[in-house]
């Protein structure tokens, strides 16, 4: 019998090993300190997911296992995402993991990095078997970080919806991988797509019917991962329930790996939607509907929300939305704005919940009209709360408005090229017309915390890691919003170029 | 073993125990007849790889699914006081609903798996050495999802006891 065995070429995988390997530690330290390691453990995570941002830093591109794992730009670009959503993460959870969880501090923390190098596995997988097997390294720790407090009904409503609704968009997403791989024999995405466009030459009718069933039960599954409509009806329950650390790691982290999902499977490993000549199904269109009520339903379901979290929950539904529009226009900018996107949405969203989480273990409430009075007793972050909102709202020179700003131009660039994507016009004003709605409601959280009804909000004290958290996600959003062009040369690395022509 | 007639009658008789053994899963109120038909069911599933060559399969299915997770949650319901004897209802008002909408969907994949033969190995007679070649591959090409498999594992199972354990008070 002989073996012939991939080049491994382990040193890319470097940050993956690190990180779990500091999992590990963060567990057993938790444990020798007899789980008395108070806020110890938690700078101990943080110091391991910033060795690990180093360690990538250094790492250079490239293929390992054969071409099971590959290093690439856009790997690079989603796991300095991740790794920054797990730090800031970390970063506030420090107020629960005082009082609140002080059996299971190391397991906290342990799961929220298992999860991340499932991300990190995830943005670098190259074929169809790795990708899964990586998206599901990065759901089941949330499930049970959804459900951490054991003792909260509504936490524990929380992690058993997202177990439910996680493995049953798992099972669809598999069910439509079996049959691009029954049509393709291959797992490879590259090869897949090359066997696919080549059986569609061969038989088209019977090729085209059953990518469109694949297609159907792949945007299925990764619509309720990414929690598009008309799958998101788990999310606001979700998003309230779980711990506002868990939560936040969920809207940001999750969903920048759902993304990377999708534009694996879809972008990379099927045809280019719009080629008349190959694509048997247009599910450019299929998306393009999903992200217009997206983008409708989570802005106006927002409006009506009294709980912070609920709103932050429809009000990511909507910039899921946004960010698929980026992802449809499938130009040089395409990619490169929904990198943007995602790396602003982190800085602002991050930031929010840290501020969100320090209210919530003082006055116990995420109410809306609780906040009122909020500036009064603590101005420092009733301003950064201020800004990072008006950043997610899209207001220029921040952050959040030049991810909108590329998103649409890339969308009106692909609709102006060629008269098949006219309808990326309507999507573009779907877009334009639901942000004014979200102006509406951020701009009600600040008017509550400067003009609300006076309630006795205590002054809120915060501890250096929030207080880190909370200045990395306002810097990050005014600094990006002054000089945009540093992340998107970086993110527009990315070879999409190389992605969507065929190689 | 697949070109056999009594091949074709043996996929008949497991795939129609699967169907009415996963529908009681689903529909009956005794939440342990509910786990034993799910045992039913998923050893029929077994009987379909055997029918269709695939032996590893079959054996990793029984020894899986019957053996190790039906088992765990037959221990589960017993450990569980007034659980085993409890009626409990497994629909709500939007049975119908769904049961449509699972038709439906049912419908349409047969429909479109009916009208194709378009599958790439279907053709390609297998290995002669069908496990070994499973294990060659799992050891070689696909050697990184199977031990990234290992860390989901380990996360899986750290979870679960965080959930399951007692706290002291």
């Amino acid at each position: 019998m002989d073996f012939q065995l991939p080049e491994y070429n382990l040193q890319l995988m470097l940050p993956e090993i690190v990180l779990f390997v500091w999992a590990l530690v963060v567990l057993s330290f938790d444990l020798a300190t007899k789980r008395k390691s108070g806020s110890a453990v938690g700078y101990l995570a943080m110091a391991g997911v910033l060795i690990t941002g180093i360690v990538l830093a250094f790492t250079g591109h490239g293929q390992g296992f054969g071409q099971m794992f590959v290093a690439d730009s856009m790997a690079v670009f989603f796991k300095m995402i991740f790794l920054c959503a797990a730090f800031m993460a970390i970063g506030s959870s420090f107020g629960i993991t005082k009082d609140k969880i002080v059996n299971h501090r190391g397991e906290f923390l342990g799961l929220m990095l298992f999860s991340t190098v499932g991300m990190m596995f995830l943005a670098s997988s190259n074929e169809l078997l790795s990708l899964y097997v990586g998206l599901e390294l990065t759901t089941i720790p949330l499930f049970a970080l959804a459900a951490f407090f054991k003792d909260d009904k509504l936490s524990v409503e929380a992690g058993i919806k997202y177990l439910v609704v996680g493995a049953f968009s798992s099972a669809l997403l598999l069910y439509g991988i079996s049959f691009l791989y029954g049509l393709s024999g291959s797992t490879d995405l590259l090869l897949m797509r090359l066997n696919l466009a080549a059986s569609a030459l061969m038989d088209y009718p019977k090729v085209a019917m059953v990518f469109v069933l694949a297609t159907i039960t792949i945007l299925a599954g990764l619509g309720f991962k990414l929690a598009l409509p008309p799958f998101h009806q788990w999310a606001p329950d979700v998003y309230q329930g779980a711990p506002t650390p868990v939560t936040a790691f969920l809207s940001v982290a999750s969903k920048a790996a759902g993304l990377v999902a999708f534009a694996k499977i879809m972008v990379i490993g099927l045809f280019a939607y719009y080629d008349p000549f190959v694509a048997p199904i247009d599910w450019g269109m299929l998306v393009g509907i999903m992200a217009g009520s997206a983008m409708i339903v989570g802005n106006v379901l927002a409006v009506r929300q009294t709980n912070m979290k609920r709103m932050l929950a429809y009000s990511s539904i909507a910039h899921a939305g946004y960010i698929m529009v980026g992802m449809l226009a499938m130009n040089e900018l395409g990619l490169a704005s929904v990198g943007f996107y995602m790396f602003a949405y982190m800085f602002a969203n991050m930031g929010i919940f840290a501020v969100v989480a320090l209210i919530e273990e003082r006055t116990g409430s995420a109410e809306i009209p609780d906040y009122g009075g909020f500036s009064k007793s603590s101005p420092f972050l009733a301003v950064s709360m201020t800004i990072m909102l008006l950043s997610l709202t899209g207001i220029p020179p921040l952050a959040g408005f030049f991810g909108k700003f590329y998103v649409f131009a890339a969308a009106i660039r692909q609709a102006g090229s060629d008269p098949v994507h006219q309808w990326m016009y309507w999507l573009v004003g779907v877009g334009l017309l639901t942000s004014v709605v979200a102006l509406y409601y951020y701009a009600n959280v600040i008017r509550t915390m400067y003009f609300g009804a006076q309630t006795d909000v205590p002054r809120i004290e915060f501890t250096a890691p929030a207080l880190t958290v909370i200045l990395i996600g306002v810097i990050g959003t005014v600094v990006f919003g002054l000089m945009p062009n540093v992340v998107v040369e970086f993110a527009s690395q990315i070879p999409i170029s190389d992605m969507i022509i065929l190689p | 073993m697949a070109e056999h007639a009594s091949v074709g009658i043996m996929f008949w008789i497991l795939a129609i125990v699967v169907v009415v053994s996963g529908f009681l899963v689903v529909s009956l109120r005794n939440i342990f007849h509910c786990a034993l038909f799910l045992m039913l069911c998923l050893t029929a599933v077994a009987g379909i790889f055997i029918t269709l060559d695939a032996e590893f399969l079959a054996v990793a299915q029984v020894l899986i699914y019957v053996g190790a997770v039906s088992v765990l949650m037959i221990f589960a319901i017993m450990l569980t006081r007034d659980l085993a004897d409890k009626q409990i209802p497994q629909t709500n008002k939007h049975a119908m609903l769904a049961f449509l909408g699972c038709t439906a969907f049912v419908l349409g994949i047969i429909l479109v798996l009916s009208g194709t033969d378009m599958w790439r190995w279907a053709k390609t007679p297998l290995p002669v050495e069908n496990v070994m070649t499973i294990g060659k591959l799992l050891m070689t090409k696909y050697v990184l999802p199977f031990e990234v498999i290992s860390i989901l594992l380990v996360a899986a199972m750290i979870g679960a006891i965080v959930l399951a354990r007692k706290e002291k008070a």
